[in-house]
């Protein structure tokens, strides 16, 4: 029988200890980093850095299973560099002891993860329950319909008149519990495919499925912006299925339900009144509302656009409010988004330059 | 530890367990069928009350004509108990008689299933009418699928003993065959309690 | 073959279209091939090349997210794309080179002279390579599937582009988007029978064809793994192909098993697919953890710690592994009660993992460590998965995995395990077996470049996506804006995505540098526990000379050292008095050499020929379904007639 190569003695294990050495150093960093907690916007969608009391139960779970993975972690590869430094073949002759096993020591490992395990579970399990009880009397509430490719907000239970519906942008006050209700069930607004409704910093997320009701709440600390997007694929732009949460003082929250109440801004110049009647004659009213539009239809295929110059981004939450990005948008919306609902021009006739800005001026007046 | 065992059979190999590889094999084989079963009939619970205004089991199924082919289904069961008595006797005649025997009630089960499809297709349940009418053609389907290529088994060992290829020594694979046609024989059973009996009753 | 005196043949002889093939050498043979090694040879052959596909379509997707906005793949090329690389890892990579080396190694280790069933074992194989170039066929046709490979409904009925506005007209659309669902669904359908049919063969073999004195509880680990993950097969494989069958009936007639707008519930295809997708990662993962069993003794010298405990706790994974799947469903909104309920046993079956851990760590202590390349490759499994491992211990946190779900950390997971674990396995293995398999010893010190540098570029890669994914970055997404704080992240990933590309260039060019050297292995190069090391590098075609009969556990081991247990062993000269006595199996039994043959290929063949006729309507389905089974029936009535050995 062939005999074995013997390792050459003390140099494999010098590299063991000095990569193991530097690993550590590294994967510290990693961590460290991992950690990091940006308040100034640094990274947006930052699940660590709760801005809210839903997100902030969560996030304690994590502190304390987190830790714990870290402890295991170290122990573990702590183990093996140790085990690979020690018990490194020396050009013994004989080979070692046959043990076949330990099983008091078995046991003892089998038993404290379990323990270990059970002491996560408890406070695992109670917040399940915590984050799925009924809204609170004082609840918003909104509901949200994802369709491909962006996301629809409805009040239910804000200002007066009509329904207050907006596309991308989910308004809210602070420090009031924000109840959500994904309807999959809808009939009037269709639903399509699953999709997930996830803003990081406020909340984890919650499937939006066709043909069934889900809830989650989320609730804001402060005012600002907080991104989300769809986190369930749901096909050609699912990347580009993004919203925004933007979070009022409860005074400003009230300005704004009252300026959404209000109709469309009539156009005033020219150009606008251009845009107004090509947006009928184009068929857009066909697909989208604007309220106080003679020809409005109250259509919901597409978001609503009744004050839609005073959203930052659209198509999704994806592109900036410009004029290029504007007409590009009419012109040939898969350039922009691949799969996106909207057909060439809104399904109407090619327009002229001029005609083209004249829409996009009427459009970036309803504020 | 199980002492070499030589199988019944002349030309298998002894085994470890003492049943030979084709025998264990189709053992094994019909617990992953249990599963390919199971999944339907648990989809066709889902769904056995989402009609969508169209057929219900109440208004559809005849059970009286079902009945009548379920105990068709049973006899063949008997038929390819008689075979295998026959060919372990070594009665090859008496064998082939009954393994037509078995096919043929086989194939008039098939018949009858495939009659009261094109009845109820007449009365407006098709594939895509409702999750009720989908998961029950397809379960019946797969079920009648895997009578058909039992029914071409047990033809099959019909001319193989035509041929001079079943013996008294060499009748294991009736009995694995049979084994199959069993199985698909309870699984009908199954079909026809869950699918057929309780939702109408 | 040997003649029994006196025999009789009792059968007639049979009739015959065309001679039977005999040659077991040359290329033609490769195709009528019934010996389990030669089978073991083309899985793992066919896997490595998916394998590296499957990376190709990987660096593809690092390539395209590199930075934000990339241009280098569009929406609908990126979808492809990464639902084919899923696909392809997991059922034409992982699975198929498992499968090779259950194929190579299982009747070997427990001294048998082949599978159960060696023709059902050729068609398994054929079947495998059929399916995927079925599903990679879609390239030239409509498109490969885009829906990802878990495909959720609706969107896989409804599509990614109902309107048409993409494709041109809702028709095109539909067509296209059908037609992928087709390649899906039937791609799976045919590599799931491979799967079966493997499986029934690996369990009857276990259980019925081990070499004298072999117990269940003296078969080496890697072969208790082989046998869990069998069953495991067995039962998930069927549910699959109901799932896909009503994936398939729903798009091709309209069947609305899953369309709410119709009374049916897109739920249900989660559940049926994760019923399976569940027990599916322990199909991945368990053959690597039977393979670092057999490493890690071999090269520390003592046997694996706890024995009985490695059994049971593999068992005991593949009986909680049917009761956690719905831990992939835990932001669809089941009910805080079905949560819980999933989130207590999806912890639960931590615990026998950990068992396994600290077992393998518990067989490096105390012994005398010899780092050869299989040796860091299973060590790397060691620490790796134990990263994976806790991190999907944080997934059972349910209200924290609402954050981490369908997020770059998920798919650091996923690869922590199924790359760090799986993959590094089978690399190990790849090196441990090589000189059984080929007869010749793969190059040592370049195995070890191709370890570290696996090793950095692995943990470069999908270190960051955890980070990743807990600052909000979900998962399958073409592309991603600047401003998000993933930028630097990315472009770690993608270079350790490279570092990894390099890694396997390094392994092939040590293939060739190893085989133009040709170092002769020897039977037992390892100094090993296990009764394949006692044949010769390669073994003959019936593997063993004399059938071993069996007195303990690591029988290899007891022959070749004496010693009390839990002391340290003495090495027994060669050619001393053994207390064994292996028997030439002339027992007056007859010898049954099963020879090779053509149906199961035929049979294989059928399968996607019926199965492009689904893509066809009116006389051109009839006739490709008919052609399709008229094939297979062919296949299948050779087959049976023909005797397997003459």
């Amino acid at each position: 029988m062939r005999s074995c190569p013997r390792e050459g003695s003390g140099e494999a294990p010098r590299v063991v200890r000095g990569l193991s050495r530097w690993a550590a150093v590294g994967g510290l960093a990693v961590l460290l980093a991992a950690c990091a907690r940006s308040g100034d916007g640094m990274i947006p969608q930052n699940a660590l850095d709760p801005a809210g009391p839903i997100a902030r139960a969560q996030d304690r779970l994590w502190d304390i299973v987190f830790p714990v993975a870290v402890v295991v972690f170290i122990l573990v590869q702590g183990l093996i560099i140790v085990a690979v430094v020690r018990f490194r073949d020396r050009g013994e002759s004989q080979p070692p002891k046959q043990v076949h096993g330990n099983t008091r020591l078995e046991v003892v490992w089998t038993i404290i993860p379990t323990l270990i395990l059970i002491g996560i579970a408890i406070p695992t399990v109670d917040t399940i329950f915590r984050l799925s009880a009924p809204a609170v009397p004082d609840a918003l509430r909104v509901r949200v319909i994802g369709k491909q490719y962006w996301w629809q907000f409805e009040y239910m239970n804000a200002g007066t008149g009509a329904p207050i519906r907006t596309a991308s942008e989910l308004h809210i006050p602070t420090g009031r519990e924000v109840f959500i209700e994904l309807d999959g069930q809808s009939k009037d607004d269709g639903a399509d495919v699953i999709h997930s409704f996830w803003v990081p910093r406020l909340a984890g997320k919650q499937d939006y499925v066709p043909g069934h009701m889900r809830t989650m709440r989320i609730q804001a600390d402060n005012p600002g912006t907080y991104p989300g997007q769809c986190a369930e694929f749901c096909g050609l732009s699912h990347a580009d299925m993004r919203f925004a949460v933007v979070a009022h003082t409860p005074a400003e929250f009230d300005q704004w339900l009252a300026d959404q109440s209000r109709a469309a801004t009539q156009p005033t110049t020219d150009r606008t009144r251009q845009g107004f009647e090509l947006v009928a004659g184009q068929g857009c009213l066909g697909c989208h509302t604007i309220e106080g539009h003679p020809q409005n239809a109250g259509a919901r295929v597409g978001p609503d656009l009744t004050h839609f110059a005073k959203q930052e981004k659209f198509a999704g939450y994806t592109y900036p409010q410009t004029n290029e990005n504007l007409k590009q948008w009419i012109r040939n919306p898969q350039s922009l988004k691949m799969g996106a609902q909207m057909p060439d021009w809104g399904g109407g006739s090619p327009l002229s330059e001029q005609q083209l800005d004249a829409l996009v001026a009427y459009l970036q007046s309803l504020r | 530890m199980a002492a070499e065992i030589h199988a019944a059979q002349p030309e298998s190999h002894a085994t470890t367990l003492g049943v030979s590889n084709e025998k264990l094999g189709m053992w094994v084989f019909i617990g992953s069928e249990c599963l390919f079963f199971g999944a339907m009939i648990a989809t066709y619970l889902l769904y056995v009350g989402r009609a969508n205004d169209g057929p219900t089991p109440r208004t559809i199924f005849d059970i009286p004509f079902t009945s009548v082919s379920t105990f068709i289904l049973l006899m063949s069961s008997l038929g390819m108990v008689l075979a295998l008595a026959a060919v372990q006797a070594g009665d090859m005649r008496r064998f082939r008689v009954w393994i037509l025997a078995t096919a043929l009630l086989g194939g008039t089960f098939l018949s009858g299933q495939f009659y009261e499809f094109t009845v109820f297709v007449a009365e407006g349940m098709k594939l895509e009418t409702s999750p009720f009418t989908s998961a029950f053609f397809m379960l019946t389907s797969f079920h009648g699928l895997h009578v058909a290529i039992g029914i071409l088994m047990l033809v099959s060992l019909w001319a193989a003993s035509m041929g001079g290829r079943i013996t008294e020594q060499r009748s294991e694979v009736v009995e694995n065959v049979g084994l199959y046609w069993h199985f698909v024989d309870i699984v009908w059973i199954l079909i026809f309690t869950v699918i057929y009996l309780i939702p109408v009753g | 073959m040997t003649a029994i005196a006196g025999k009789q043949r009792t059968r007639p002889q049979p009739r015959r279209i065309y001679a039977r093939p005999v040659a077991t050498t040359g290329f033609w043979s490769w195709f009528t091939t019934i010996d389990h090694k030669r089978i073991g040879i083309l899985y793992g052959v066919t896997a490595t090349t998916f394998f590296v596909i499957g990376g190709i379509e990987a660096l593809l997707i690092r390539t395209q997210l590199v930075a934000p906005n990339g241009q280098i793949l569009d929406e609908n090329l990126y979808n492809q794309i990464f639902t084919m690389h899923g696909l392809t890892m997991i059922f034409f990579a992982v699975m198929p080179l498992s499968s090779a080396f259950f194929n190579y190694l299982l009747p070997l280790m427990i001294g048998a002279k082949d599978v159960a069933f060696p023709r059902l074992n050729a068609f398994s194989y054929w079947v495998f390579l059929a399916s995927g170039l079925f599903l990679y066929s879609s390239i030239f046709f409509s498109g490969m599937p885009d829906g990802g490979w878990f495909n959720y409904a609706p969107l896989n009925f409804f599509g990614p582009d109902p309107g048409g506005l993409h494709s041109g007209s809702t028709q095109a659309a539909a067509q296209i988007h059908q037609a992928r669902m087709l390649y899906y669904s039937l791609g799976l359908q045919i590599a799931g029978i491979a799967s079966l049919a493997s499986a029934v063969n690996f369990i009857v073999t276990i259980l019925n064809m081990r070499a004298p004195g072999m117990t269940l509880m003296r078969m080496p680990v890697f072969v208790w793994m082989t046998f869990v993950t069998s069953f495991l097969l067995l039962f998930a494989m069927p549910v699959i192909a109901i799932a896909l069958w009503q994936l398939m009936l729903q798009v091709r007639y309209g069947a609305p098993f899953f369309d709410p707008g119709a009374g049916g519930d897109p739920i249900l295809w989660q559940h049926m697919f994760w019923l399976f997708g569940h027990p599916e990662v322990y199909i991945l993962i368990l053959p690597a953890f039977g393979i670092v069993s057999e490493i890690i003794p071999t090269f520390a010298r003592k046997p694996i710690f706890g024995y009985a405990a490695m059994v049971f706790a593999g068992i005991a994974i593949g009986f909680l592994g049917w009761g956690v799947w719905a831990h992939h469903m835990f932001t669809v909104g089941l009910g805080p009660v079905a949560n819980t309920a999933f989130s207590l046993t999806t912890m639960l079956i931590a615990v026998p993992t950990g068992v396994k851990i600290f077992n393998w760590i518990g067989t490096l202590w105390g012994g005398h460590l010899r780092f050869r390349t299989p040796m860091l490759f299973a060590i790397g499994l060691v620490g790796m998965f134990t990263i994976g491992g806790l991190s999907g211990v944080t997934h059972a946190v349910v209200p924290h995995d609402t954050q981490q779900q369908d997020t770059y950390y998920i798919v650091a997971h996923f690869h922590y395990v199924l790359f760090g674990g799986a993959i590094f396995g089978l690399f190990g293995g790849l090196y441990y077996w090589w000189p059984k398999i080929f007869g010749w010893m793969l190059d040592d010190r370049i195995g070890k470049v191709h370890f570290w540098l696996m090793l950095i570029g692995f943990n470069l890669a999908f270190g960051p996506m955890h980070i990743l994914g807990l600052h909000g970055m979900p998962r399958r997404i073409w592309r991603y804006d600047a401003g998000m704080g993933w930028d630097l992240w990315n472009l770690v990933s993608t270079i350790g995505a490279f570092v990894i590309a390099a890694s396997i260039v390094i392994f092939f060019a040590n293939v060739a540098i190893s085989r133009s050297r040709r170092i002769e292995a020897g039977n037992d190069p390892w100094d090993a526990r296990t009764l394949e090391w006692l044949t010769t590098s390669p073994p003959p075609a019936d593997n063993f000379k004399e059938v071993p009969v069996v007195a303990s556990r690591d029988e290899l081991w007891h022959r070749k050292y004496a010693g009390e247990d839990g002391t340290q062993p003495v090495r027994v000269p060669a050619g001393a008095a053994q207390n064994h006595d292996d028997h030439d199996d002339h027992d007056g039994h007859g010898e049954h050499h099963p020879l090779p043959s053509y149906y199961p290929t035929i049979t294989a063949l059928g399968m996607p020929i019926a199965a492009y006729g689904m893509f066809f309507e009116g006389p051109g389905q009839i006739i490709l379904l008919t052609i399709g089974a008229a094939v297979m029936l062919f296949g299948i009535f050779g087959w049976v007639f023909e005797p397997s050995a003459e």
